[in-house]
């Protein structure tokens, strides 16, 4: 079985494709222009909510609300949109497909970053935000500076769930027609071979697995170190009982740095205690 | 299969009705197929969570493994466990074992958080009383931590619910196929029965489940209502 899946990815037609089928180059282009639209409209919509309402703590309500979109179940939502949507759209090639599963992706990529957004200005030290205002900050300005840097790791690991859950929700989407990676899963499915579906299933993995090492990095890249807490691992791990209590307490600081995914999975006992936590991605 | 119910989002009731005997069998598969993993996971996690709470070098690469088996897509895994496990292509095992893994990658942190939190003075107090290292972990870290565990099981298990219904698109048997259903009966028009019957079951399965673990927490932690009471 392994064999067929090796001949699959090395035969050089699947990667540069046919007169009439996209070769795999370009199904994960595809793949990730999917991915790309969903994360910048769940973005721009969810990021600047998540900060107002973090910074004014009003309407928290709606992050519940967010959260509890999180449990229904991938497939349905995405079926159901696309019976909902794609007879209202008459527009030709991908349009039908398209339109309805980005609703679809935009739906679930939503929930993650609002309510990491949300938590990650929320649980900035409060002594942190007055010190910014003794120093004669303006309201801004505190944002700015302060809340958003300290903020950061959360919202990176928001981000970095939602972009799981979204690439692997456009690899089911292919089900209702979409092109992406998927489409080798389920046509080799329809077509009994394989080698195509096991082949297409692996470049899923590596394309997730890939995805989310650019986002660490950029995320190394981008969060402070007086954040993060990178230069002093010893000091900050010290015994295991305290570092879970430090984890507990300063969060997202050193999650990333012993592989943890995220802060709003379970790097944190406290974060699993939290009714809605981390879902495996699609 | 044409329904005498119409096709409207709230005529569930009807198509329930006219499949009763379908539906249950899809409903009692998605159990098993939510449940099953959690208990293995939970079997498999218990001593690989000690392990890395007893030696603190194993904790940091179980950490990595686990976050690493966590960013593949469960419809890639379900495909790929074929390979591993030299199954068929649409047996249910391969399910239960892409699952396992996700539940045993979630359980083995959260087993591993739980156990370190258990106050020192405790596990002082417990030694001081002659108690083994075996009898201490069954008389008072296991049972410590479980209010901790119990929150990783429920997550596991809400999160397993939502994902059998993938593997529906791939032709396993459960409630997944009902979306199925829906959208090859739509095929001239919208045919919401089936769909949205699917999401309500899905979701009334997660919180019953959710809900039956909240209770097996409470009922295995009668010191947590003395000292509420109190």
């Amino acid at each position: 079985m392994t064999d067929n899946v090796l001949v699959w990815l090395n035969d050089p037609q699947n990667w540069s494709g046919t007169r009439f089928t996209p070769g795999i180059g370009a199904q994960i282009a595809a793949h990730l222009l999917y991915t790309a639209i969903a994360l910048l409209v769940a973005g721009a919509i969810a990021f600047p909510l998540g900060i107002v309402l973090g910074h004014t703590g009003r309407a928290g309500w709606l992050v519940s609300v967010a959260n509890g979109l999180r449990s229904l179940p991938t497939v349905g939502l995405l079926i159901l949109l696309y019976v909902m949507v794609s007879p209202l759209i008459s527009g030709r090639g991908d349009a039908p497909y398209l339109v309805p599963t980005e609703i679809a992706l935009v739906l679930l990529a939503l929930p993650p970053i609002l309510a990491n957004t949300y938590a990650g200005v929320r649980n900035v030290p409060p002594d942190a935000r007055d010190a910014a205002r003794g120093m004669g900050m303006t309201g801004p300005q505190v944002l700015l500076r302060v809340e958003l840097p300290n903020a950061l790791p959360l919202v990176f690991s928001g981000l970095r769930s939602a972009t799981l859950q979204v690439i692997a929700t456009a690899t089911i989407a292919a089900y209702v027609g979409l092109d992406g990676l998927g489409r080798y899963v389920y046509d080799g499915l329809a077509s009994h071979q394989f080698g195509q579906m096991a082949g297409g299933a692996v470049l899923v993995a590596a394309l997730a697995l890939l995805v989310d090492l650019v986002l660490a990095l950029v995320q190394r890249l981008t969060v402070s170190r007086g954040v993060s807490g990178r230069f002093s691992r010893r000091a900050a791990g010290g015994d295991g009982r305290t570092a879970a209590v430090t984890e507990l307490t300063a969060g997202s600081g050193e999650g990333r740095e012993r592989g943890g995914n995220d802060a709003e999975d379970s790097s944190r006992p406290v974060a699993v205690l939290a009714p809605s936590g981390k879902h495996p991605p699609g | 299969m044409t329904s005498a119910a119409g096709s409207a989002p709230w005529d569930l009731f009807g198509y329930f009705a006219d499949h009763r005997g379908q539906v249950l069998e899809l409903l009692w598969s998605h159990t098993w197929l939510s449940v099953l993993p959690v208990v293995i996971g939970l079997l498999v996690s218990l001593p690989i969570g000690w392990l890395a709470r007893r030696y603190r070098w194993v904790y940091p690469s179980v950490v990595s493994v686990t976050g690493l088996l966590y960013t593949i897509p469960s419809l890639a895994l379900f495909v790929i466990m074929p390979m591993l496990l030299g199954t068929q292509i649409l047996d249910p095992v391969n399910v239960v074992a892409a699952l396992t893994v996700y539940t045993v990658a979630l359980l083995v942190r959260v087993v591993a958080d739980g156990l370190a939190a258990v106050p020192d003075d405790v596990m002082q107090s417990a030694t001081a009383m002659g108690l083994t290292r075996f009898q201490r972990l069954r008389k008072v870290e296991l049972p410590l931590a479980v209010p901790v565990i119990a929150a990783g099981l429920r997550v596991a298990t809400v999160a397993n619910v939502s994902l059998v219904a993938i593997a529906g698109t791939i032709g396993i048997p459960e409630l997944g196929q009902l979306f199925i259903i829906g959208f090859q009966l739509s095929v001239n028009g919208p045919y919401y029965p089936p769909i949205v019957l699917g999401i309500v079951l899905c979701v009334l399965l997660a919180l019953v489940l959710d809900g039956l673990i909240v209770l097996g927490s409470r009922w295995a932690t009668p010191w947590q209502r003395v000292v509420a009471a109190r």
